[in-house]
């Protein structure tokens, strides 16, 4: 498939601030995720909406609300333009609006899957003398492996997909935040574009495609060594 | 004394009120389904928390709800080995065995359980009695001051526990930490336990020598079942052609079913109270084999229609059940010299515990 220049840079950009998204959040997720499956406090169902609030809400509110929160003249906005990380209208800003949108798929199929653990083994690891984290790192993360990797692909097919959060935040400037779906939709926006757009859209599939397909290989190879 | 566990735990309907103090050897907790022993051992673990009391293994407090102090499960170094057998289903066998292992190889531990050809496996591949042999050798690696085995052989089917009880004797030989062993089969415990400690409805019962519990239980109806004896006897030789072991109480003779132990080792054999029929006279032309002179030291009437005759053989106490209507007809009474029969059969197999020359005296 013959892409030009422009495309190609819309790709490149969307899979930097895809993976960007899911890698950074990964310890987050992760971590929200044992911690909602494990553990019983006040505030357990606060952070339970809390987390699963991007799901719901549409996402030109959470687009908006994240404006409101990093814009250049919101107080937190101003903090991060001061140490070198501004967010708004930037890549950086995109892939903080994809991690938002994707994390309660992550988190749920994360914690699905440490749900699926038996506490029972976690106490016999406790019992042979090693510290919750070491039960953690030893025992549950490595049963809940294929979900938690299910997880992972799940929130990046997400993060590569997300539109409205982002063009609201970062709007859709070629180059610093026009990822596939929003040069797609500018693409639909012009006549005479559309050969464009369907060139995205392939490379949308394909790379949706080729991820499920690698996760499902991967989850199975973790199935087989266990 | 290597310990005490002092406890006290309520749930919504159900109290706990445990004390006793732990000694080198194996201590079986044996109660009925419910009676709190699981609760206990959990409890020594941290596992689960008591309301009050203190427990101190080995010179260390790990709780104490006074001094506020409660040691996490993973510093406790405790040894616990679940009624499944929970390995580690992504690890080898070897690497669940060096799971929680101090200093020293593991050579040892693989050696008295006989886990040599295991190790490499993993653990879906293993049979029952492999794999809790394989949980038992874990533990053990954790090198812990207590062992806590809560009912590790119930999963099992008889062959299966047969197979695991002579890696328990060799354990039990070698160990020198205390260790509770929960159970509610009454076989189970007069084979492998020194003492016992019976619960009921999350009381200690009775405490003491398994054989001395035995012979003691009372007339409630949670303690009723496991009534009888635990006799202590040698083993003089055994009758090929009948199939029979011949054994003695000083010059009291005793046959047991099937071939058991070799001659000169000695034997125990649990009687159950119900097997256990008394004559005033010695009975002659019957078919039970096993005739022992006794002295009647107390008799325990119920409210039901049985009574429970504690008798004395040689300074070995057993219990008989009968009915209140026996009693009466014997004209039984505490001093009485009678003749207890015991059907040679009743003395099955898998009543029957078998102590090595060398093994422990009680």
């Amino acid at each position: 498939m013959i892409l030009g220049p422009g495309e190609w840079a819309v790709v490149g950009l969307s899979l930097k601030v895809a993976l960007t998204a899911t890698v950074l959040s990964l310890p987050f997720g992760l971590l929200t995720a044992y911690v909602l499956a494990r553990y019983r406090f006040p505030g357990h169902g606060a952070l339970n909406v809390l987390v699963h609030l991007p799901l719901v809400l549409p996402p030109v509110v959470t687009g908006y609300l994240l404006l409101l929160t990093f814009g250049a003249n919101a107080p937190a906005g101003r903090v991060l333009e001061a140490i070198g990380l501004p967010l708004a209208f930037r890549w950086t800003g995109a892939a903080l609006a994809a991690a938002i949108m994707a994390f309660p798929l992550m988190v749920r199929a994360m914690r699905l899957a440490i749900e699926a653990v038996p506490p029972a083994l976690e106490e016999a690891a406790g019992t042979l003398g090693a510290s919750r984290l070491r039960v953690a790192a030893t025992v549950t993360v490595p049963l809940a492996f294929p979900g938690i990797l299910a997880g992972t692909i799940l929130a990046l097919a997400k993060a590569l997909g997300e539109f409205g959060a982002t063009i609201t935040f970062v709007s859709n400037i070629p180059g610093e935040t026009r990822t596939i779906p929003t040069a797609i939709y500018a693409a639909l926006q012009v006549p005479g574009q559309e050969p464009a757009a369907f060139r995205l859209i392939l490379v949308s599939v394909a790379i949706s495609a080729f991820a499920l397909v690698a996760s499902e290989i991967l989850a199975r190879r973790a199935k087989v060594a266990a | 004394m290597t310990g005490r566990v002092e406890i006290g735990r309520s749930v919504a309907g159900f109290t706990l009120d445990f004390a006793a103090d732990l000694a080198p050897g194996v201590t079986a907790i044996f109660g009925p389904s419910g009676a709190g022993k699981t609760t206990v051992l959990r409890a020594v673990a941290g596992l689960t928390r008591p309301d009050r009391g203190r427990i101190v293994v080995g010179g260390e407090t790990l709780f104490d709800a006074d001094a506020g102090i409660d040691r996490p499960v993973a510093k406790r170094r405790v040894g616990y080995v679940f009624q499944e057998p929970r390995l580690f289903p992504h690890l080898s066998v070897a690497r669940n065995l060096r799971y929680g292992a101090r200093g020293g190889g593991t050579d040892g531990v693989v050696d008295l359980l006989g886990l040599g050809s295991l190790l490499d496996r993993r653990p879906a591949t293993l049979s029952g009695g492999e794999a809790q042999r394989v949980a038992l050798g874990r533990a053990l690696l954790s090198d812990p001051r207590i062992l806590l085995m809560d009912e590790p052989l119930s999963a099992l089917d008889l062959a299966r526990k047969r197979e695991i009880y002579p890696w328990l004797d060799r354990l039990r030989a070698e160990a020198r930490i205390p260790i509770l062993y929960v159970s509610h089969d009454i076989d189970e415990v007069a084979r492998l336990a020194d003492r016992m400690i019976l619960m009921d409805a999350g009381r200690v019962a009775a405490e003491g020598p398994v054989a001395a519990i035995l012979s003691r239980a009372g007339t409630a109806a949670a303690t009723r079942a496991i009534a009888g004896g635990l006799l202590t006897a040698e083993i003089a030789g055994h009758d090929v052609a009948d199939g029979l072991t011949e054994a003695r109480i000083g010059d009291q003779r005793l046959w047991l079913p099937g071939r058991v132990g070799e001659a000169g080792e000695r034997v125990q054999i649990r009687l159950d109270a119900r097997d256990v029929t008394l004559a005033l006279d010695r009975p002659e032309r019957i078919s039970a084999l096993n005739v022992l002179p006794v002295t009647v030291t107390a008799i325990d009437t119920g409210p039901e229609a049985g009574a429970l005759v504690r008798l004395d053989h040689q300074g070995q106490g057993l219990t008989a059940r009968l009915t209140r209507r026996s009693v009466a007809a014997l004209a039984l009474a505490p001093g009485q010299r009678v003749y207890a029969i015991v059907k040679t059969m009743s003395a099955t197999p898998a009543r029957v515990a078998e102590i090595g020359a060398s093994g422990r005296e009680r």
